[in-house]
């Protein structure tokens, strides 16, 4: 009975919101004409229909939960006098707005969209451009931010801002965003349970996705491409990285993904093709690399020290010019039963594992990693020469660091042997 | 000149050898096209085997037709004919069609499993022009050599040794004076180290329209920036232009004053 009195008054509760709610339209012709006014107007749980125009307006404040949807998209002009849109009310939804000229400043980091101390909101189909930092989420939690387009105009790191910036939020859904020519596309700062997924983030002056102090979080399926560098994750734990695509992150110093004191990580099914390093790794514990395809970069892996038990396995390396480069004579890491494109040993069984090891570090990169001049030997008969030698019997190169189960064929690929004998 | 010219090139054309080295590259052509199908990846194979190989064959193929054909040339000095003529024309005979077999044995599989209709064929022609630069520059050398040698044991062994310097000892003294002076900036001491061998040259060349990636991490985009652009690419042609133009005006010079 109890139970039956509680959902009825949930729904009288409802239906008594939907009647109190109204709907505002605003234009440039109508009763309305700003959105401040609107917002100013409205009551809690209305709904601001905002429609197509130009509206010259900054520091718009949202102290109360609105849903503000924009038809035809709607111009927010900020006229680069500032903030534009600032919510710190919980439950606000903006929907099809589009805001341009944020306001750029070196002492405050000016928003298209700032929410502050709130949660269950949500920010859809949102067009910004000219922009310093996009969506600025501070200490906000529990919020979503889906199918928005963000296009800056960044041409250097110090004068530009980040297209969707995360300082201390919690429990946030990035979804199907499109970001490109801003410093970051994405930035996390102390930002947990977080998702980020479907995106697609390129050429930003910066990095594609930027994690710092943030733990537990997941992104998958998102594009980087053309970016200063993919992404860099430093100083985070349990990230969950899988089946993103890493491409053409071209450069002097640039990767696909760089990862700086990282615990616990999980890195499966990504793809990292034509990057100048496809992973640069510092610092790193117990992460496991599985089924990532690392197609002709110039380092597959650069391992830049103080990495501890680490796995790569069943990942394919496939044309690189250097499959891995490592510093140290120590190797307290796993490489086992990936496919290896230079590997030339045999399978006398069969069974479709290589019957010989494989030694990923060559001497060349060894020295390459001490005299970065060296590069220019590269592919010459010399360096063949002692690469050969130093497979035969390693000197420079930590004995243990092999690969002892290569696979024949490339990791994924279906495997008619197996496919014959089970029938 | 033209004369000799059209009768040592007539003769190397007829001779075994020419077919030898035509059909071997006919036949790596292939190989490499049927093992790869991807025009693009048989190129960076192919560079591999044109670096080495192709100024061996050159260097070899030089002395062995001079030496080989000394008799003939003690005939032609007898009669009214410029030394100069005589000695280019018969460098020009053997170097043209070495080239010739080159350019043809590599072209003819790459243009039946359709170069035209893929972006690697700058990367190709590249690769030939190279080749065609690296076998002149060797038969030249190697013409040298066999001119100075009256001995043909030692001119083979001065030619063998010459391409091993080049191909592999060179680089081995570049690499080591790379690490005794890592301390320093080496950027333009390796572009100019570079330069002054034309196997290292031709590599550099190619690889930086091939290995793009690799190269531009770090200290690459030096060279990146030497090699990539117009002038580079122009400045590092000249080097072969010259490395080509030297031994054969050495060459003339030095058959000039020889008494036979």
């Amino acid at each position: 009975m109890k139970y039956w009195q509680g959902i009825f008054f949930m729904v009288c509760l409802c239906l008594g919101h939907s009647l109190h709610a109204q709907t505002i339209t605003i234009c440039p012709s109508c009763e309305t004409k700003s959105i401040k006014e609107g917002v100013e107007i409205a009551v809690d749980y209305d709904t601001l229909l905002i429609k197509a125009g130009t509206y010259k307006e900054f520091n718009i404040h949202i102290d109360k939960p609105l849903t503000l949807i924009g038809q035809n998209l709607p111009i927010i002009d900020g006229e680069d006098k500032g903030e534009i849109i600032t919510v710190t009310a919980d439950g606000v939804i903006l929907d099809g707005l589009k805001i341009i000229n944020v306001g750029t400043s070196y002492t405050k980091d000016h928003a298209a969209i700032r929410m502050i101390k709130n949660k269950n909101f949500e920010i859809r189909n949102v067009v910004l451009e000219k922009l310093f930092f996009g969506i600025y989420l501070e200490k906000a939690s529990h919020g979503k931010i889906i199918n928005n387009k963000i296009k800056g105009d960044a041409v250097d790191e110090f004068g530009s801002g980040n297209g969707i910036h995360l300082w201390y939020a919690k429990n946030i859904e990035i979804i199907g965003n499109e970001i490109r020519n801003v410093r970051d596309g994405i930035y996390f700062e102390f930002a947990d349970n977080c998702t980020v997924k479907n995106n697609h983030s390129h050429n930003n002056v910066r990095y594609g996705l930027h994690f710092m102090f943030s733990n537990h979080d997941v992104y998958e399926n998102n594009v980087f491409e053309n970016n200063g560098a993919g992404v860099a994750v430093m100083f985070s734990k349990f990230i969950d990285m899988r089946h993103n695509i890493f491409r053409e992150n071209w450069g002097t110093a640039s990767y696909g993904l760089l990862l700086k004191e990282i615990n616990d990580a999980e890195i499966i099914g990504n793809t990292f093709e034509e990057n100048t390093i496809g992973i640069s790794i510092e610092g790193t514990n117990r992460i496991a690399y599985n089924k990532n395809n690392f197609i002709g970069n110039g380092w597959a892996l650069r391992v830049r020290g103080a990495i501890y038990g680490n796995t790569f396995t069943n990942n394919n390396f496939l044309y690189n010019s250097f499959d891995l480069s490592y510093n140290s004579n120590l190797n307290d890491n796993v490489f086992d039963k990936n496919y290896w494109s230079e590997y030339t040993g045999y399978d006398l069984d069969k069974d479709g594992i290589g019957d010989v090891p494989y030694r990923p570090v060559k001497l060349f990169s060894y020295i390459v990693n001490r005299t970065p001049e060296t590069i220019i030997l590269l592919r010459s008969l010399f360096m063949d020469i002692i690469d050969f030698s130093e497979k035969v019997s390693p000197v420079f190169t930590p004995d243990n660091l092999l690969d002892a189960n290569p696979l024949m064929k490339k990791a994924g690929s279906k495997e008619p042997q197996l496919a014959v004998k089970s029938k | 000149m033209f004369k000799i010219l059209k009768y040592s090139f007539y003769d190397l054309i007829r001779s075994r050898w020419s077919y030898v080295y035509f059909l071997f590259y006919l036949a790596l052509g292939f190989v490499l096209l049927f093992l790869n199908n991807d025009v693009s990846k048989a190129v960076i194979t192919l560079m591999n085997i044109i670096i080495v190989l192709v100024p061996l064959i050159g260097t070899i193929f030089g002395v062995m037709y001079f030496y080989n054909s000394k008799e003939f040339t003690e005939l032609l000095l007898a009669q009214p004919v410029k030394r100069s003529s005589i000695f280019l024309g018969q460098y020009l005979g053997v170097a043209g069609s070495l080239t010739l077999s080159l350019v043809l044995g590599l072209g003819i599989p790459f243009v039946l499993y359709g170069l035209f209709r893929s972006d690697a064929i700058f990367d190709f022609s590249l690769l030939l022009v190279t080749g065609a630069f690296l076998t002149m520059i060797f038969t030249a050398l190697s013409f040298n050599i066999a001119l100075s040698n009256e001995n043909k044991i030692k001119g083979f062994g001065y030619a063998v040794l010459l391409w091993l310097f080049l191909a592999v000892i060179y680089d081995g003294l570049f690499l080591m004076s790379l690490i005794v002076f890592e301390e320093y900036p080496l950027d333009t001491f390796s572009l100019v180290a570079t330069m002054f061998n034309p196997i290292d040259l031709s590599r550099t060349l190619i690889l930086l329209k091939l290995d793009i990636s690799a190269l531009l991490g770090y200290t690459g985009a030096v060279f990146k920036q030497f090699f990539g652009t117009n002038q580079g690419f122009l400045v590092s042609m000249l080097m072969l232009v010259l490395w080509t133009v030297l031994p054969i005006w050495r060459l003339i010079h030095k058959s000039k004053q020889k008494d036979f």
